[in-house]
């Protein structure tokens, strides 16, 4: 079966770089592609972001986390570039507990809206238990 | 006067000359309240700009507007590729396939790309941002019967310096809260210089 796939976009190219590696010895079997950095510097670039999210895409669905601010425009306006009919969701989620639960679910064959819920319920996971 | 496409192309022009001059002082009004490269990324933005524009032919201001926003969306980062992107695009899809846009097109395509604005940056008028320039300029040729370069680029102006006093709402400034009082935002200074270049263009200073 089909499994949602995931896109991880950061201003930084070796974030999401290490991030995929993070998760793909998670859960090796989920698409995870990346739009990190701006034309080899500090960034986020809406064609880049574009081209990772058509690179992964599948008929169950993509989830995209970000990083920081403009990362969160530049991924609206790919997807406005793709069009409204795609099965594109944006997860308000930390990135890196956000894409570990997402991939996770993701793994398991899930729904799109199951696997942004899971990225974003990870906000509020406490890390330490005081 | 009308918008034509010569005319458009020399907007663009004088708008890249000011960017590429005041590229350092952009930088540091980002440097002093956001992340310190906006100059850097509208210079490098607008170079490419001039470069699609003049080497091709355009028959409308469709086509020519559209090539400015794809080249800022891919080339220009941070906020500002995005929100000038999407502003060129909106106005470009405004002004259809016309060859030339007259006083009501020509504020009815401002009117399109400050919407756009709005909708990609969920800012509003007040939040020390873009908006603060564009709103009141729009609404300026959008109700007066007579528009003059000079009252245009002066508005403009006032409304950038007025930016200096507000706490910005938005994007990286607002994480400094109060400590964002005191400098102009640099979207609202790339913004004026946007509006300058356009009243520079005006033929008698007219707008009709």
């Amino acid at each position: 079966m089909d499994k949602v796939s995931i896109v991880l976009v950061s201003h930084s190219y070796d974030i999401v770089k290490g991030l995929k590696s993070l998760l793909n010895q998670v859960q090796p079997d989920v698409s995870i592609a990346i739009a990190g950095g701006d034309g080899g510097g500090i960034g986020t670039s809406a064609p880049a972001i574009l081209e990772a999210i058509e690179s992964v895409y599948t008929e169950k669905g993509v989830v995209v986390l970000f990083d920081l601010g403009s990362a969160l425009l530049n991924t609206e306006m790919a997807m406005e570039m793709l069009g409204e009919e795609r099965r594109i969701k944006i997860a308000d989620a930390p990135l890196i507990e956000g894409a570990y639960a997402g991939v996770v679910e993701a793994g398991f064959g899930h729904s799109l809206e199951e696997v942004v819920y899971a990225c974003e319920h990870a906000k509020d996971v406490q890390k330490i238990n005081r | 006067m009308k918008l034509t496409i010569e005319r458009a192309k020399q907007w663009m022009r004088k708008y890249n000359e000011q960017i590429q001059e005041q590229k350092t002082y952009l930088t540091e009004l980002d440097q002093a309240i956001g992340d310190g490269d906006h100059g850097l990324n509208m210079a490098r933005g607008f170079e490419e700009v001039i470069k699609k524009i003049e080497s091709t032919n355009y028959t409308s201001l469709d086509a020519l507007f559209k090539d400015v926003a794809m080249t800022l969306i891919s080339k220009v980062g941070g906020a500002s590729g995005p929100l000038y992107g999407t502003a060129f695009l909106r106005f470009a899809t405004s002004l259809k396939s016309e060859k030339e846009a007259d006083r009501t097109n020509l504020a009815e395509g401002l009117n399109a790309a400050l919407e756009g604005i709005k909708v990609r940056g969920k800012a509003h008028a007040g939040d020390k941002t873009m908006i603060d320039v564009w709103e009141p300029v729009v609404n300026y040729v959008r109700t007066e019967s007579v528009i003059t370069g000079r009252k245009l680029a002066q508005l403009a102006k006032e409304k950038m310096e007025e930016t200096k006093d507000m706490e910005a709402k938005m994007g990286r400034a607002s994480y400094l809260g109060k400590r964002s009082i005191g400098y102009i935002d640099p979207g609202a200074a790339s913004s004026y210089l946007l509006f300058a270049s356009l009243a520079d263009c005006f033929e008698k200073g007219e707008l009709q």
